[in-house]
Parts: structure tokens; C-alpha cells; sequence
């Protein structure tokens, strides 16, 4: 939705309550709507009931607002158990109260309708719990239980206005949840009365592997991020992740750092990588972009900076084991808790499960250098545009902390290795392409820099060598305006010897 | 009280002849409808449970405290305590026929009726 261009610029920002929800505050720039109901919706078990709990208890802990729960489906005793697993035991606050919980319960069996009626004891019921806290947050969670056990709906759609006018008279922030119905977004259509904040949250199963989404629906009166944004839920409670909401103000460095790859190093100017940009490593099987992810990394620990490598495709036994064969030992690194190898399978858990796993190592960790080897492994958990976003909001994450990243990508087609299939070069600072070269009847592997923002590089095709002394790129050899590669270049260069600048020692192919 | 004790097997079980009737009328205020409620519900005992019975009003704008026990949630409400099974009807108890099935005093026609 554009923005509108006319509005004034200097108009009295919406009042809001924040939910203290990580990313939810983001999104809706601020929190819920103050003294207003906000409506989060959903199918079952797409946690409307925990984002209403963690509202009131953050609300309750972090913002001096006490709050009501009003529970139509869980007694007391089961919403405490419940959440305590989840860190957010209602019971401590409830004891000091900070909360109030009531349960009401409608029994079908139980009702017999005999005439005119209305909801003023539920009126009555949540007015006294408000008042016995000076409650400033409200839950309903979820009220269109009602509908269960009365069958004048009529009656019951004209109190369920009236409650809510009600609330926004008594000024409390309320979440009332709503399960998603068939037709529209709740089952009784809710959304007809509460129409300032509404929140959707999703939770969906892609090939196997569920995800959450977040979206919020409308917000009157706010702009606010319309996207659908992963979230996942952990022993922490939620968290959301806006995708890229961190926007592009990050500090920048100057600061230059090792590839690890002498050779490299001059291509780049003759420093390497900025501080703090992204590096991408594109290039089909075998080409070489795990060796160069571990020079990086073996660069950090010679520096003595810490690293951690998110290994989406081998153990971290394995990624040692084959490094070795290139003359390259990550063992002392290892040894020494300078590197650090997080190794899983993309497909173990979701798209979130990653995210969650990837945010948090680095938080704790707080690593100068990340590699994500490779970041093409995770499309299995999510659709590209996912990815996207994702890779987009760990970018922006590592990037605000002056954090290098290097992200392996494996390309698919051979003869377009420009064409990454997740369409994230745009979010790098630097791509570099690895390709085998077929060539007068053998494969040699070459590399360029394809891009490198805020440097002069060359633009040269290397060949590069991976051999039991390790990678080396070697230098180009024209001859008749041909860039010679493998036995062509040897050759060559063996004719020429003694003439040729070459100052490299020449290695054996393997 | 676990929840699983007040879910009770729905039989359509006659009220024995005799039995005793605790009835509370939950209220809000003396308005219109409450009082209505209450007319009704006198007129449906003294025709139908003569010397055995016995009405408590409560007043939900003087206790508030009290919808929970008994899980008030719309006014007015009467449960019937005694005999059991607990019955609630919603309402001012206007439709005579739905208050005495309500209250077992009339067999139902059907199970939803």
C-alpha cells in the first residue's frame, strides 16, 4: 500500500502500548494500539493464546501495566502449567498482582436460554478484576466460546459490541483472540467489530517443515509493516523477525580483512573484505567455495577473531577432515573455542528453527567472522522468497554488529553461474564466482571477482589450484591474446621459461 | 475442582417427585428485566414446586466476586443448585415451557430443544 504523500507531516502519533514481543514492536512501529482492542487471529495452535500471554505478562513485567486474562478455553490451573514451560508463568505476578486470571467457563449442556438476557455479568466479572489490579492490558482469549453455549446470536453480536465499546471506555489495551473461521478471518467475524488492530497470525506446513508467519492485517491510524514475517516460538516466548526492518543504517568500516588467500587479497585491492560486508561464494559442486570459506575463517583465528560457521551440509568432523586435505587445519582454532561449527541439517527444523538457532549463536557468541556454508541448503526449508528475507534480516542483524559474513551459495546451472537462485546478490557487498572451466579436454577451476562495492578489484578470470599444499591462484598467462588454463598454461609457460615474470612456483596437478 | 468432574453424562434423568429445589436468581441491579426475572420464576415455583423450594437473589452490582463460582457470564441466570445436576438457564425466564424443561419440571421433546 503506498503512503499517502498528501498527509501532513506532523500528525499526533497514535498512542501504543508496546508488547515487548521481540520484532512485534517493530512491525507495528510501537506496540498495540492504547486503551483499544486488537484482534489476533488464527487456526488452532498458531499461537494467538502465548502472543496474548506474553502481552500482558511483558506488560506486567517490563511496563508497569497490570493485566487482565480472561480465559474461555483453559482453566487457571492449565494456562499456568502451561506457560511456565514457556518461561511465562502467570502465577508469581498473579501473586503480586501484577495479573489477574479468570476462567470462564461455557458449558453447552449446562445452558437453557428462557428469555431475554444480556452479558452484563461478564461485564461485571471483567470490571472487577480490572479494578481489583488497576489493570491497564486486557485478554479475552477466546470469547467466541460464547457462541457455543448461546444460540441468540443476535443478542450475543450486539453485547460482544457493546463489550468491546466498553473496553476502550474503561481506556485498557485489549487482545481478543479469534479462531480463524472458514469465510472470513474469525469464525464469528469478529473482525466486523474490532477494526483498529488486526493481526493474523498463520501457521502452515511447506514440504514438510511448518512455519510461522505473523502478518499484521490493518492497523488504523499506523503504518506498519504489511508483510508476512516468520516467527517461532521457544522456551523464550516469541519472537518475530521483521523482515529487513533494521534498515540501512548501520555504521560502515573501512577496516579490511584477510580472505586468507594471498592471491585474493590483490584481487581485492590488495587488502581483502571490508569489516562488516557480506561476501557471497557462488558456484556449482566442487568448484571450491568451501575451501574459501575455511581460509576465511582460519584467517580470523590468526587474528585471533572469533568465527562460527553454520555448516548446512557437513559435520564439522567432516568440513576438518576434508580442509586438511588441502593443507589447512582448523583443529588448533577448533581447539582453542576461537571457531566455532554449528552443524545441522536444514531440513531438522523450519525455516524459523534456523533463524532462531542462527540469531541466537550469534547474540551469544558475538563472532567478528559468520559463514553460512551454504546458504542454497536452506531453500529446502522455505520458498526463495523466504529465504530472501530471511537472508536479508541476517544481514542487516550481522552487519549492525560490524560482523563479516561469507555465505557459500551452490549454483545449479553450470553456464550461468551469475543467475544465484535466490536472488540474494543484491544484499552482498562482494561476490565472488567459482567456476570449472572445460577446457582442451580437462576441467580447471577459475574465480572472479564479481562484484566488490567500495573498491577497485580485478576483473580478472583466475585459474586456481587446489592441491595437498593448498589453494593457490596462479597467475594469468595470455598467449596471442588467449588466456591460457591447465596443461595449455604449463605447457606454455615450460616453452617460455626463463623469459616468462612467472614467480610462482608451479605445483603439480593433482 | 478438576474440570473433568463437572462435565456430567447428559441423561434426560426425571426429577424425583419431592425432591428440594436451591435456586439462586443472579441479577444485576433492580432494572426492568431483573425484576421480571424474578416475577417469573416465583410464578413457575408456586405452580409447579409448591413448599419445596428456596430462592436466593444475587445481586451481582453489590457482590461481583460471586459470578465466578457459580460461572456467571450473562444475566440474568438461574442455577439450580439442588437436585442435581447444576442447571443454568439464560434469561429472563419469559418462555415458560424452556424454563420448566430447563429445570427438569417438564420432559424434553427432544434432545435439542
Amino acid at each position: 500500500m503506498p503512503r499517502s504523500a498528501t498527509r501532513p507531516a506532523m500528525v499526533k502519533p497514535l498512542a501504543k502500548s508496546p508488547t515487548g514481543i521481540q520484532g512485534l514492536d517493530e512491525i507495528t512501529g510501537g506496540g498495540l494500539p492504547r486503551g483499544r482492542p486488537t484482534l489476533v487471529c488464527g487456526g488452532p495452535g498458531c499461537g494467538k493464546t502465548i502472543l496474548a500471554m506474553e502481552f500482558l505478562i511483558n506488560g506486567a513485567r517490563a511496563f508497569d501495566e497490570p493485566g487482565v486474562f480472561l480465559s474461555f478455553e483453559e482453566t487457571v490451573e492449565e494456562l499456568a502449567q502451561n506457560f511456565s514451560s514457556l518461561g511465562l508463568d502467570p502465577r508469581p505476578l498473579a501473586a503480586r498482582k501484577k495479573l489477574a486470571l479468570d476462567y470462564v467457563r461455557v458449558e453447552p449442556n449446562e445452558i437453557q436460554e428462557t428469555g431475554a438476557y444480556d452479558l452484563d455479568a461478564l461485564f461485571i466479572r471483567l470490571e472487577h478484576a480490572i479494578d481489583s489490579i488497576s489493570a491497564k492490558r486486557v485478554v479475552l482469549d477466546t470469547i467466541e466460546t460464547l457462541f457455543s453455549g448461546l444460540r441468540d446470536t443476535r443478542v450475543l453480536r450486539a453485547e460482544l459490541r457493546r463489550l468491546f465499546n466498553w473496553l476502550k471506555t474503561k481506556g485498557v489495551t485489549a487482545v481478543v483472540t479469534g479462531e480463524r473461521g472458514d469465510g472470513g478471518m474469525t469464525r464469528h467475524g469478529l473482525e466486523e467489530y474490532i477494526t483498529d488492530c488486526v493481526i493474523l497470525l498463520d501457521h502452515r506446513v511447506n514440504e514438510q517443515n511448518a512455519t510461522r508467519r505473523l502478518r499484521v492485517v490493518k492497523y488504523r491510524g499506523s503504518t506498519h509493516g504489511a508483510n508476512e514475517s516468520p516467527f517461532f516460538i521457544d522456551e523464550s516466548g516469541i519472537s518475530v523477525l521483521p523482515i529487513a526492518s533494521l534498515g540501512l543504517q548501520h555504521r560502515v568500516s573501512a577496516g579490511r580483512l584477510s580472505t586468507g588467500v594471498p592471491g585474493l587479497d590483490d584481487m581485492m585491492g590488495g587488502k581483502g573484505y571490508f569489516r562488516g560486508s557480506s561476501i557471497l561464494v557462488s558456484g556449482s559442486a566442487g568448484t571450491g567455495k568451501t575451501s574459501l570459506a575455511g581460509y576465511f575463517v582460519d584467517a580470523a583465528s590468526r587474528r585471533g577473531e572469533s568465527s562460527l560457521y553454520f555448516a548446512f551440509e557437513e559435520s564439522a568432523a567432516q568440513i576438518v577432515r576434508n580442509l586438511r586435505s588441502i593443507d589447512l587445519n582448523l583443529e588448533p582454532s577448533l581447539r582453542k573455542g576461537l571457531l566455532q561449527v554449528h552443524a545441522a541439517r536444514p531440513t531438522t527444523s523450519g525455516l524459523e528453527g534456523h533463524l532462531s538457532a542462527m540469531h541466537r549463536l550469534i547474540e551469544e557468541k558475538k563472532p567478528r567472522v559468520v559463514v553460512v556454508d551454504p546458504i542454497s541448503n536452506l531453500i529446502s526449508v522455505g520458498t526463495s522468497i523466504e529465504v530472501k528475507a530471511m537472508l536479508a534480516r541476517l544481514i542487516d542483524f550481522m552487519k549492525v554488529r560490524q560482523m563479516t559474513a561469507l555465505f557459500t551459495s551452490l549454483t545449479l546451472d553450470e553456464n550461468y553461474p551469475e543467475d544465484t537462485d535466490i536472488g540474494i546478490s543484491s544484499f552482498m557487498d562482494t561476490w565472488l564466482v567459482l567456476r570449472n572451466v572445460e577446457m582442451n579436454g580437462e576441467r580447471t577451476r577459475a574465480l572472479n571477482v564479481l562484484k566488490s562495492r567500495g573498491m577497485s578489484h580485478s576483473n580478472q578470470v583466475r585459474e586456481f589450484v587446489l592441491t595437498n599444499d593448498g589453494l593457490t591462484l596462479l597467475d594469468v598467462v595470455r598467449d596471442q591474446g588467449r588466456v591460457l588454463v591447465g596443461s595449455a598454461r604449463e605447457a606454455h609457460v615450460g616453452e617460455v621459461a626463463g623469459t616468462a615474470r612467472s614467480n610462482r612456483k608451479r605445483r603439480p596437478r593433482r | 475442582m478438576s474440570p473433568k468432574s463437572t462435565r456430567r453424562p447428559r441423561k434426560p434423568r426425571k426429577t424425583a417427585k419431592g425432591d428440594f429445589f436451591d435456586l439462586r436468581l443472579y441479577v444485576a441491579g433492580q432494572t426492568a428485566r431483573s425484576l421480571a426475572a424474578l416475577a417469573n420464576l416465583q410464578k413457575i415455583c408456586e405452580e409447579h414446586l409448591e413448599g419445596r423450594y428456596r430462592i436466593e437473589v444475587i445481586d451481582l452490582l453489590e457482590r461481583p466476586q460471586l459470578a465466578r463460582g457459580d460461572q456467571i457470564f450473562a444475566l440474568p441466570t438461574l442455577v439450580r443448585k439442588l437436585p442435581e445436576p447444576i442447571r443454568k438457564l439464560v434469561g429472563d425466564l419469559s418462555d415458560t415451557e424452556r424454563a420448566l424443561v430447563g429445570l427438569d419440571l417438564r420432559p424434553r421433546a427432544s434432545n435439542k430443544s
